[in-house]
């Protein structure tokens, strides 16, 4: 019975992606894959958000290292906050990133006055995009920290390391793998976004931009093509990137944790 | 060598309460306690992982209570030996000997030194999840020692290990305090405190209850509790009964002992150490005082010797050799004399 109900909800999820691909002909992908506007619209998702998560990642994992290990005075509140831009509209956060990096706000006029405008621009994509993704890397990063013994650290500190060379020579290593899956999620969820981003920055078009407009002016049949060619090229980079930190975690997680 | 000055902490579930104490220079000092007494986060408090409300640490002559961890010279051993799992043995041990000014080949021979003197030579490539516990807890130690700690101090190293692992580490600490190390170390085994200490404390409850040689915490007891925790078998509850030079005591309403004249009654416990007891297959003539004739219940195969149990209305255990065993062919079931010296019988009174 619950194979059933399971394969059902398999189904479910692959049953239109698979509708999808197999009504677009190999053709028509050829030609989109061809088309400048959508080449150059797919490497400014990807580049885009990989510069979102690589940049706030340097904030967002000492800040899950800290609500790891430490506690504070209303720690709750700011788990809370950390998970709003999951639970708020994206067309709504994107509301309120455009209010709060617009020419006129406090924000924008420092960026004008470095020559950045965050809107219509990829900077302001970029913010967008980092809103409402960030939480997946906070989340990964400080499960990944609490799971490391305490102990471990303290022994560093009795061995004579500095605070700074504990959290990267061990506290670091030891919760790797799940920050790692953290900032995978983080890209995957900031190239898929299209709510908040829409409204900060209709230009340059990211392509699930790109995806709604040619199914706006054209119709379902030419926004299929786009949309089948996003999704292999996302699929393909995740499945290299899980490879690649697979890879490189194999050696850690052999020793990891068992000993514990 | 180091002084603890009134050292209290509230913890969310106990505290420390007006710790004092010192450790000689070349002291092995056993800090004896159960489980949840404090030990552990005393040791974290000396270390400096913890910071005490009050009090001070005078560690030779300088105040040390706000200094840094890594300035302390004072070097840790977990319980869980916390070995780190994603380096290898080598890189476990060399961790502290980063940064400092030791070249590659000054490195490596320390490393390798260290790891002669814990027999742990073959194991420097290999991964912490591939060890036993007693291998991971040598690492530890090595990894500690390469340091050179002024002192070294030691959270219930073998208490996770099994027996033959434990006495040859303990062999292996007796070694290293030979060479001059000052060692403070916590356990709640009172055999791992007799068989290794020179100086001894008991921590009850966050509090300091007693210190001193191992002699004179084991053979005085000043509490109850100390009485019971250091291992004391023979310990009953006593009344004190009416008498002129010697005294006699009531001993479980059962059976009366003579004893030397308590300053303090009448109601109390009384201790006999196992070793005091003589036992006799017929009843001798001696300065003893104390002479049962009982049944023997128990005979119990020990590390320090046979533990043999009689029943003479209280149960007394009798610690003897083994040749003694043999020789007097002792079973379960048979009938024995026991004698014991009124001298020998500690009174505490409750």
């Amino acid at each position: 019975m619950f194979i059933l109900l399971g394969s059902l909800i398999l189904l479910f999820i692959l049953a239109p992606l698979l509708g999808m691909f197999l009504k677009t002909s190999p053709q028509s992908l050829f030609e989109t894959a061809k088309d400048k506007e959508v080449t150059s619209s797919i490497w400014l998702t990807i580049w885009t958000s990989m510069a979102a998560t690589t940049l706030f990642a340097l904030a967002a994992i000492p800040l899950a290292y800290l609500l790891a290990r430490k506690n504070f005075p209303l720690k709750k509140l700011v788990t809370g906050i950390i998970d709003l831009p999951v639970v708020i509209p994206h067309s709504a956060a994107g509301i309120a990133i455009l209010g709060f990096v617009s020419r006129d706000t406090v924000l924008g006029k420092m960026g004008s006055s470095i020559g950045l405008n965050f809107i219509g621009n990829p900077a302001g994509i970029a913010v967008a995009m980092a809103f409402v993704s960030i939480p997946y890397l906070i989340n990964a990063a400080r499960d990944g920290f609490a799971g490391v013994p305490e102990r471990t650290e303290k022994a560093a500190l009795t061995l004579g390391a500095t605070p700074a060379r504990v959290f990267f020579t061990i506290s670091l290593p030891l919760a790797w793998r799940n920050v790692v899956s953290g900032l995978i999620l983080m890209f995957a969820r900031g190239m898929s976004e299209f709510g908040a981003v829409i409204v900060v920055a209709y230009h340059p078009m990211i392509t699930p931009v790109l995806i709604y407009e040619r199914f706006g002016s054209f119709g379902l049949k030419y926004a299929r093509p786009v949309s089948v060619l996003f999704i292999l090229i996302s699929l393909a980079l995740f499945i290299t990137l899980r490879w690649l930190a697979k890879e490189k975690n194999s050696e850690i997680a052999n020793s990891e944790i068992r000993n514990y | 060598m180091i002084e603890l000055r009134n050292i209290s902490k509230r913890f969310s579930d106990f505290c420390l309460k007006n710790i004092s104490f010192s450790v000689g220079q070349g002291d092995y000092f056993i800090l004896l306690g159960e489980s949840g007494a404090g030990k552990s986060m005393l040791l974290e408090t000396i270390a400096g992982l913890v910071h005490p409300e009050s009090g001070s640490l005078i560690m030779e002559g300088i105040d040390i209570t706000h200094q840094k961890i890594q300035k302390r010279k004072i070097g840790l051993v977990f319980q869980d030996h916390a070995v780190f799992p994603h380096m290898t043995v080598y890189q476990n041990i060399a961790y502290s000997l980063h940064g400092r000014k030791f070249s590659l080949k000054e490195k490596k021979e320390r490393v390798s030194r260290v790891a002669e003197q814990l027999s742990i030579s073959n194991l420097l490539e290999r991964r912490p999840s591939t060890l036993s516990g007693g291998e991971l807890q040598r690492v530890a130690l090595a990894r500690t020692l390469i340091q050179q700690p002024k002192l070294l101090l030691l959270d219930e190293p073998l208490a996770s290990l099994d027996s033959r692992i434990k006495s040859d580490l303990r062999s292996q600490l007796r070694k290293i305090h030979r060479q001059g190390q000052t060692i403070l170390h916590v356990t709640h085994d009172y055999e791992e405190a007799l068989s290794l200490g020179n100086r001894i404390a008991v921590i009850h409850n966050g509090v300091i209850i007693q210190e001193g040689t191992p002699e004179e915490v084991f053979r005085n007891p000043k509490s109850e509790f100390v009485a019971h925790f250091v291992g004391a078998r023979n310990f009953f509850s006593a009344q004190l009964t009416a008498a002129t030079d010697n005294c006699i005591a009531l001993v479980e309403k059962t059976i009366s002992v003579r004893l030397i004249q308590p300053d303090t009654g009448p109601d109390g416990y009384i201790l006999i150490r196992s070793e005091d007891i003589i036992l006799s297959n017929d009843p001798f003539d001696s300065s003893a005082t104390n002479n049962f004739e009982g049944t023997i219940t128990e005979i119990i195969p020990g590390i320090r010797g046979t533990d043999v149990v009689a029943d003479i209305g209280i149960r007394l255990h009798a610690l003897i050799t083994d040749e003694s065993l043999n020789r007097l062919e002792l079973r379960e079931g048979k009938q024995i004399w026991l004698h014991f010296k009124a001298t020998a019988v500690k009174f505490i009174p409750a």
